[in-house]
């Protein structure tokens, strides 16, 4: 499915902000991996993702989907491989567009833009199934603009907008962070739904350890732009958050001490 | 009071086509969020392209065509410096209006263009607003135009093609994550716009009867100007896309009206241009004067 090869990203090269932001990053997920990705603030968790989207080209390293290398295609090209939701909810949708709008833009994902019109009304009914079984009740505010939407809702928009054209793989960048406790435990219950319903290929990434226990068949932890502890299987189910903890001193050799990490908990 | 009774249907008519002006204004800096800059080029290589090729015995739908492509084509080097380039826009469009204006001074020759409205078969002019027979009228053939280009932008920004460029503008980040080529959309974007603004240029020298190389100058500052008197007068009425540029063409023609009741009462013609630019500024800076004056109250 995914084979990330050694990937390597300096940014700011040569300058006194140089930061060597992925050092190697070797990946392979087969179909149907669901991955937890842990790590503390700059581990490279968010630039892997970034990477594997294109947002800018890697130094070193190949990014092969499906056998189809893409490391040099430009992030629009990408797309038609990708489902991608954001940190921030303003970032995943377009604000003053409609919500059927924005549902459009996602449905053409990978098709070449045309003049045929920008939505017909068969996709009207399919938008209004979907959006009813969020049970956000924006079913009937299909032609409101988006920016109206509160950050839940917008983050669930954007999960659907991310599968609506089912990606060979999706990419979770944190995408319940930003998001009060409930409205996030939302958004993850319905990541787990659309995830195992549409059996995709998925990374998240996360700074709750419990959640990348729960979720997903495998979890993998960064540090400094590596990966240092990959675990699939019966043993990640079995995992605790304090195994985490100790896996993280014992691979990076330092105490742990990332109050982000810990409050997680 | 009579003169300026006498003046209101020629502001009324140089208002329409600003309108368009202002319309191809509004493309880039509402929808694609780009303050575009070469449209104080553009103009002028409108108007010039399209004297030229009238003089050169071209029918007047030819040379606006021209005219059109050539503007088009200055939004494609705007869109090129600013994307494949990587310039900021706001200096991409600089130099664009600056290269222009020795092309201008090419196609016209000279820095000045007349043309005898007797002699040449003009679609609009001056002189075509009083004592015409009605499908001459210049006023009437402006807004036909103008409906005809509304409901063709209409058209446009409801295609996949028209939403890709409407959503690179509003997100640009999310528009790439959706596979939407977000350099084609900008260069797309800039020439449909500057396109508008040379067939508006090409309007307006008809009208005046003559190009001149400054005709452009401050002209951005004007269609500014007619997007946001329109969106503050009509902002709260028309919500439909197609309404909003019907807006901004009703903004244009209060601004025309404005300055025909400022000249007549006697202004010095000199400050046109800073009380334009002022007006502008105080506009513009509104929404950030408000925003503060709240937070301090609620602090």
């Amino acid at each position: 499915m995914l084979v990330a090869k050694n990937i390597v990203k300096t940014f700011n090269k040569g300058t006194v902000n140089e930061k060597q932001a992925l050092r190697g990053v070797s990946l392979t997920l087969n179909d149907g991996d669901f991955v937890t990705v842990i790590g503390g603030n700059g581990a490279g968790k968010s630039t892997f993702l970034n990477a594997i989207a294109g947002v800018w080209p890697v130094d070193e390293g190949t990014i092969v989907i499906d056998e189809k290398d893409i490391t040099k295609l430009p992030e629009y090209k990408r797309a038609a491989f990708l489902g991608r939701v954001f940190q921030d909810p303003m970032n995943g949708t377009a604000a003053t567009m409609g919500i059927e709008e924005n549902l459009a833009l996602a449905l053409r994902r990978g098709t070449r833009r045309t003049l045929k019109t920008g939505i017909n009304n068969k996709e009207r009914a399919l938008y209004e199934d979907m959006l009813a079984r969020l049970g956000l009740g924006l079913q009937t505010r299909m032609t409101s603009k988006v920016g109206l939407l509160s950050g839940g809702q917008r983050q669930a928009l954007t999960l659907l907008m991310a599968t609506l054209k089912k990606p060979k793989l999706l990419l979770l960048d944190e995408h319940t962070a930003a998001l009060d406790p409930k409205t996030a435990r939302k958004v993850l219950d319905l990541t787990a739904e659309i995830v195992a319903e549409q059996n995709l290929t998925a990374m998240m990434v996360t700074h709750n350890m419990k959640d990348a226990i729960q979720m997903g068949n495998r979890l993998i932890m960064m540090h400094e732009g590596r990966i240092i502890y990959d675990v699939a299987g019966e043993e990640k189910k079995n995992l605790q958050v304090e195994d985490l903890l100790r896996k993280f001193e014992e691979a990076s050799g330092e105490e742990f001490a990332n109050d982000r990490m810990m409050l997680a908990k | 009071m009579i003169s300026l009774l006498n003046a209101l249907p020629g502001a009324v008519a140089q208002g329409l086509i600003w309108g368009i002006m202002a319309i191809g204004v509004y493309l880039t800096y509402r929808i694609l969020d780009i303050a575009d800059l070469t449209v104080d080029g553009s103009i002028c290589t409108g108007g010039a392209v399209c004297i030229m090729l009238m003089l050169m015995g071209q029918n007047v739908w030819v040379a606006m065509f021209g005219a059109m492509l050539a503007g088009m084509a200055a939004g494609f080097a705007t869109g090129i410096l600013h994307t494949f380039m990587g310039i900021p826009a706001i200096l991409a469009g600089i130099l664009t209006q600056l290269g222009l204006y020795s092309i201008n001074l090419k196609i016209m020759g000279k820095a000045n263009q007349a043309i005898n409205v007797d002699k040449y078969d003009l679609l609009v002019s001056l002189r075509f607003i009083k004592n015409v027979p009605i499908y001459k009228n210049t006023i009437l053939l402006v807004a036909v135009l103008i409906v005809v280009m509304i409901l063709i932008l209409y058209w446009f920004f409801g295609t996949e093609l028209g939403c890709s460029l409407r959503a690179t503008g509003c997100n640009d980040r999310m528009a790439r994550a959706q596979g939407i080529n977000t350099d084609f959309s900008r260069v797309l974007g800039l020439m449909i716009s500057n396109g508008l603004v040379a067939f508006a240029g090409a309007l307006l020298t008809q009208y005046q009867g003559f190009a001149d190389i400054n005709m452009g100058r401050g002209s951005i500052v004007i269609g500014l100007a007619a997007v946001i008197i329109g969106e503050a007068v009509f902002g709260r009425v028309f919500r439909n896309f197609g309404f909003r540029l019907f807006g901004v063409v009703l903004g244009s023609i209060i601004y025309y009206l404005v300055l025909q009741v400022v000249i007549w009462m006697g202004i010095d013609t000199d400050l046109l241009k800073l009380l334009s630019s002022a007006v502008v500024a105080v506009f513009l800076a509104i929404p950030t004067m408000k925003s503060r004056y709240f937070s301090n109250r609620r602090k």
